[in-house]
């Protein structure tokens, strides 16, 4: 498992696109955003929490579609479940691989991102988009797996994967508004986590499955 | 001993039977050649072997661990021939690929990209994890496409070498390829009918 985690980061290293991508649209798109909200540091402040969250929900979104497209066009797929690694070892290295290459650099993004938004309580920032972003790898993963052996189904994943990712936005929203208005976070945080845990100790069976009967 | 035991197998695309009622044994040592036009139900049959692809009906048992390589070669463009194989080997927890970059005459190009290889050299590169394996069966679709006349006698080495320690392979072929005990199971004419090659030899 550590050697194709490590095959993977070589690989998103290589081709460039794997690390800054993501990042890079989620400073475009939040710095985009407050433009289109008008010029008012109150309003936009208030809705930090939901642009930090819907930025990394839609950065994330980009690299879902390449979790296992890659590997089935160039037969690396096959390989990989026909070796001695069980299905749900695959499936478990590629989330975090995920996580590391879309999910980490927003997390570190953010922090200076709300700064730009006036966003007050920027150390529950981190935590929260933490805990949320790999469990939006989780089902990104399981999206991916659905869809690898369709054409184009990078068209149909994030209607799959958007509606998943309600209970996520949801709480982690909860949790930043509380932290802004000095409510009680820990309560939103704590049903976060309980989310992100049970998408990642569900979806790497959910989705072994997915690709071993495709 | 037996390797691997089809019995009243029928495999098939979404659910649709291509080909049903195969009954075939594959003993150490031995080559099962697959023959047939496109459609035939060659590689089918093969991704059902490797499993996959779900089988329909029928039963069957493996007496060894498995090695599938089909059209596409399995390797990445963005790394190199050593990087490839080392991937390769390390799947299965070894680390030194310098015999297969021997075997396979692929020292020369070890720290080129694959990309920038030819495609009968990436053929190459894709089959010198042949090398690396200790599965006994070997499940090969198309192994010699691209392949220039010297890398075909390489590969035929290899396979007799397997096969002389005890390994067996099933190959999908439209191109010659010499193996010492070997069968062809040819698919054309029964296609969606009852195949029973133990009775045929």
């Amino acid at each position: 498992m550590k050697t194709l985690i490590l095959r993977d980061l070589k690989l998103a290293f290589r081709s460039g696109s794997g690390f800054g991508l993501g990042l890079a649209f989620y400073v475009v798109l939040v710095t985009i955003y407050p433009l289109a909200l008008g010029n008012d540091p109150v309003i936009i402040s208030k809705t930090a929490p939901a642009t930090l969250w819907i930025g990394a929900l839609l950065a994330m979104l980009l690299s879902f579609d390449r979790v296992f497209s890659l590997d089935a066009e160039d037969g690396s797929l096959d390989l990989l479940l026909t070796s001695n690694l069980a299905p749900v070892s695959v499936v478990f290295a590629k989330l975090t691989t995920l996580w590391l290459t879309s999910g980490l650099p927003l997390v570190v993004g953010a922090p200076v991102l709300s700064v730009i938004l006036g966003y007050p309580a920027g150390g529950w920032l981190i935590p929260t988009l933490t805990v949320g972003t790999i469990g939006l790898a989780a089902l990104g993963t399981f999206g991916a797996s659905l869809v690898h052996s369709i054409k184009r189904g990078a068209l149909i994943l994030p209607i799959l994967v958007l509606p998943l990712a309600v209970p996520s936005v949801i709480f982690g929203t909860l949790a930043l508004h509380r932290a802004a208005d000095g409510g009680d976070v820990l309560s939103a945080f704590a049903i976060l986590t309980g989310v992100t845990l049970a998408t990642v100790a569900l979806v790497p069976l959910a989705a072994a499955r997915a690709l071993s009967s495709a | 001993m037996t390797l691997l035991v089809a019995d009243h197998l029928s495999v098939g695309r979404s659910g649709q039977p291509v080909l049903s009622g195969l009954r075939f044994a594959l003993d150490a040592g031995e080559v099962l050649f697959l023959k047939g036009p496109n459609g035939a139900g060659k590689t089918t049959l093969l991704r059902s072997l490797a499993g996959l692809l779900p089988v329909l009906s029928g039963t069957l048992t493996l007496g060894g661990g498995i090695l599938f390589s089909g059209h596409a070669d399995g390797i990445k463009a963005q790394l190199t021939v050593r990087e490839n194989l080392m991937f390769c080997a390390g799947l299965q927890g070894e680390f030194d690929v310098r015999d297969a970059l021997e075997t396979w005459n692929l020292s020369a190009l070890a720290d080129r990209l694959v990309a920038d290889l030819s495609a009968g050299q990436r053929r190459r590169t894709g089959l010198a994890r042949l090398s690396l394996s200790n599965a006994e069966v070997w499940l090969l679709d198309e192994p010699t496409s691209s392949l220039d006349d010297a890398s075909v006698h390489l590969f035929e080495s290899v396979l007799a070498d397997h096969c002389a320690r005890g390994g067996a392979a099933i190959i999908a072929t439209h191109l010659p390829i010499a193996a010492p005990r070997h069968r062809v199971l040819a698919l054309e004419t029964r296609t969606k009918a009852d195949v029973d090659l133990e009775a045929l030899w």
